[in-house]
């Protein structure tokens, strides 16, 4: 069935179709509709869930960590400040190693007070330990959503699915809505190993002394690592069965590049008409898009970029003090190779303002008539001030 | 600049202005009018509103009603003989700034006039008054006062303001947010502040929903009133904001609705003078998420329902525990507690200085 969605509501369609049993959540702009409709679905029945609408952020993740832990299939989404008042809590999904998949429309954090598009919100808990998605429009929100739960279910970590606000939260596109018995056939019903059983009694989240967290620890690190290999599997067994495959990266143009311009979300659409028009043009100019961040893609990335001249770095989020959050990883991920390429990084669009074709073309004018790049991150649109 | 209250005006002074650009056409103006002096008229706004005229202007006693409730700033009575041609907001509201966000009918505008003549009539210096505010519909008082005011993250007005006011003792603190940011996402700050007496006046702009976001379900809700997310009825208990202040020992704790503008007034100008941790609920109209789907119609009649449904506070018969609110039913009103216990930095101070006796520096060291 084909809708015309919004991208809040492909996420709602996408926890409605996974067969969430408890929802917890706070409002917050721009995620809001979300669980409007999850609400709406739970009070008239089309979805067998509890819907909980605590009092705030932080309680939402302990709600859905604890239904999670009693082996219910839970589900959450936020943003910005939101997010950042769930920080301990995402924390602790990881570390119970609990399969939740929540949505994180990206939000500029404050202050300045600001609602719009920004990738701050969801880096800024890139260490927490979740597997992150990054999305690029409304039907991929509703596919990874389902997907999250299968990768989530089979590596023992949650999953965080990522899209810019507004530029796809808000905006309507016909997404493919797949029916009820096929997502079914597809996603099998969830039942863990070890949950909270009356009938088998365990005592959760106890203190772990020196001589056991390291190694615990570890096995969070090992779960990253598989999830790489998993996010690539359950991505294209979906395709098969969907007909839309998807994996940790995607690729345009890359193999005789000897330009890759590398974006991640809602950048990534107007970078393909970009690159469009210059391979028309005769350039050698490919696209990367980073769509899954945690686990970082490291062999991937090695694989594409070995080999080519430049790497263009296109990021909606600063590491202060250091500069675009894609390109430091992307930099370190090929700091071994032998042949690498030059790694430009900019950072574009913070706080809402637009990523146009006209921009990217600008950005990639810019590198073509420079020697090296600069010593850290460009800033591009910044408009005159004191 | 405000003139003497309860002395009778010399009509011939006075005049009634209208900024009809400033007007959302909510008719508070016309209903309130206790003299029918006020009526709507046939004219459109650039916005497309109806803006009030003087009808009867020989019937005004310029007792200015219509200037305290209009939530635009947009009605005041005006002379020049007294010097006066601004609404009484106009010096203390970034009048820059308007119109407000808020929508026609809301009634925070009107909660904001009464916090501005309130602020007046208390004579607090006003380059020692702090607002803070949360986030929220009523977390934009913050931006548009014209006072040092911090906008601060979801919840944590109340914990702000403590530091603001330990850091900073010889200012006024108030915190003006909704019930959403105050009681639920900040509930936790809200009773250890109440227990505590910290020094704070709070303004709880109670309109039973989230109205930035959407409209969904608050902790103050009513059991079986509609929002966005309790599409069927709200099933979980409401807090009763007066008890709990009251129950965890906070000096001043009284409760209005935005159609009792002069009690609120007082209110709030009785809360800016108690020490200590003082609470004003104010019952505010959000017409456009909270009265529409609760069936309740728009700001003025909310406005109407207020008038109806309130219930004094008698202090021999109720306590606040009686002042829980249910759906469509009676709002309990009135000035509930006014005791003395020691404010959080009187407590602090007095048992340093118990033990410390003469070796005690108050911090911070004033001057």
């Amino acid at each position: 069935m084909k809708k015309v969605l919004m991208g809040n509501h492909a996420a709602s369609w996408g926890a409605k179709l996974s067969r969430v049993r408890m929802i917890a959540a706070y409002p917050i702009t721009p995620q809001t509709h979300i669980v409007e409709e999850l609400s709406e679905m739970c009070s008239d029945g089309r979805l067998d869930a509890k819907f909980l609408k605590v009092e705030s952020e932080h309680s939402a993740m302990a709600s859905v960590i604890a239904s999670e832990t009693t082996g219910v299939r839970s589900f959450t989404a936020s943003s910005s400040n939101g997010l950042a008042l769930m920080h301990e809590m995402l924390h602790w999904a990881a570390g119970a190693r609990l399969p939740i998949v929540m949505v994180n429309v990206n939000r500029a954090l404050a202050p300045g007070w600001n609602i719009w598009a920004d990738q701050g919100d969801s880096l800024a808990q890139r260490d927490t330990g979740w597997i992150q998605i990054y999305v690029e429009d409304n039907q991929e929100v509703l596919d990874s959503v389902i997907q999250g739960y299968r990768i989530a279910e089979q590596v023992n970590l949650p999953v965080m699915v990522c899209y810019d606000a507004f530029f796809l939260s808000h905006t309507y596109e016909p997404v493919d809505i797949p029916d009820q018995e096929s997502v079914d056939s597809w996603l099998p019903s969830f039942e863990p190993d070890n949950f909270l059983d009356p009938e088998n009694p365990k005592a959760y989240y106890g203190l772990v002394m020196p001589d056991n967290y390291m190694e615990m620890r570890y096995r969070l690190q090992q779960a990253h690592e598989a999830a790489k290999r998993v996010v690539s599997e359950v991505g294209n067994s979906f395709g098969n069965h969907f007909g839309r495959p998807y994996d940790l990266v995607e690729t345009i143009h890359c193999d005789d590049a000897e330009t890759v311009l590398i974006t991640s979300s809602s950048a990534t659409s107007p970078a393909r008409l970009v690159v469009d028009k210059l391979r028309d043009a005769g350039r050698k100019i490919g696209l990367l898009k980073m769509r899954v961040f945690r686990p970082f893609p490291t062999e991937i990335v090695q694989e594409i970029l070995g080999n080519k001249k430049t790497a263009i770095v296109i990021d909606r989020n600063c590491s202060w003090g250091k500069g675009g959050i894609f390109a430091d990883e992307i930099k370190g991920a090929i700091n071994n190779l032998s042949n690498r390429p030059m790694v430009y990084s900019f950072i574009a669009g913070l706080g809402g303002r637009g990523i146009t074709p006209d921009l990217i073309e600008d950005i990639v004018k810019q590198v073509e008539n420079s020697e090296s790049p600069a010593t850290s991150s460009e800033w591009i649109g910044l408009k005159p001030f004191n | 600049m405000a003139e003497k209250k309860g002395k009778k005006k010399d009509p011939k002074e006075w005049r009634i202005d209208i900024d009809a650009e400033r007007c959302k056409g909510c008719g508070f103006c016309v209903e309130f009018c206790p003299k029918g002096t006020l009526a709507m008229s046939d004219d459109f706004n650039s916005k497309g509103y109806h803006p009030p005229m003087v009808a009867n202007p020989d019937s005004c006693t310029y007792c200015d009603m219509c200037e305290m409730v209009c939530p635009e700033f947009a009605i005041w009575q005006a002379s020049d003989v007294q010097k006066k041609d601004t609404h009484i907001a106009d010096d203390l509201v970034r009048m820059d700034r308007m119109p407000h966000i808020w929508c026609p009918g809301c009634g925070i505008g009107t909660v904001v006039n009464c916090f501005v003549e309130a602020l007046h009539e208390a004579g607090l210096d006003l380059d020692k008054t702090q607002i803070v505010s949360g986030i929220g519909c009523t977390g934009r008082v913050a931006g548009y006062v014209d006072l040092d005011s911090y906008h601060t993250t979801h919840g944590r007005a109340i914990p702000f303001a403590t530091g603001l006011a330990l850091g900073a003792p010889d200012q006024k603190v108030v915190v003006i947010s909704g019930d959403g940011d105050l009681t639920a996402i900040g509930g936790n700050h809200f009773f250890h502040a109440a227990r505590r007496n910290a020094d704070m006046t709070v303004i709880c702009v109670n309109n039973f929903t989230y109205g930035m976001t959407g409209g969904q379900v608050t902790p103050t809700a009513p059991q079986k009133s509609i929002a966005i997310t309790t599409p069927y009825g709200a099933f979980d208990r409401p807090f009763n904001i007066p008890f709990i202040a009251d129950s965890c020992g906070a000096n001043f704790v009284a409760r209005w609705t935005t159609y009792h503008v002069r009690h609120l007034q007082r209110a709030i100008k009785t809360a800016l003078l108690t020490p200590g941790f003082s609470l004003v609920e104010a019952i505010s109209p959000c017409p456009t998420l909270y009265g529409r789907r609760n069936k309740l119609g728009d700001g003025l009649d909310l406005m109407k329902f207020y008038k109806e449904k309130s219930v004094r506070f008698k202090k021999d018969q109720h306590t606040t525990a009686d002042a829980e609110i249910g759906f469509q039913d009676q709002i309990m009103v009135g000035n509930f507690v006014n005791r003395e216990n020691p404010s959080l930095l009187n407590a602090m101070d007095s048992s340093l200085k118990d033990k410390l006796g003469d070796k005690y520096v108050q911090w911070p060291i004033p001057g």
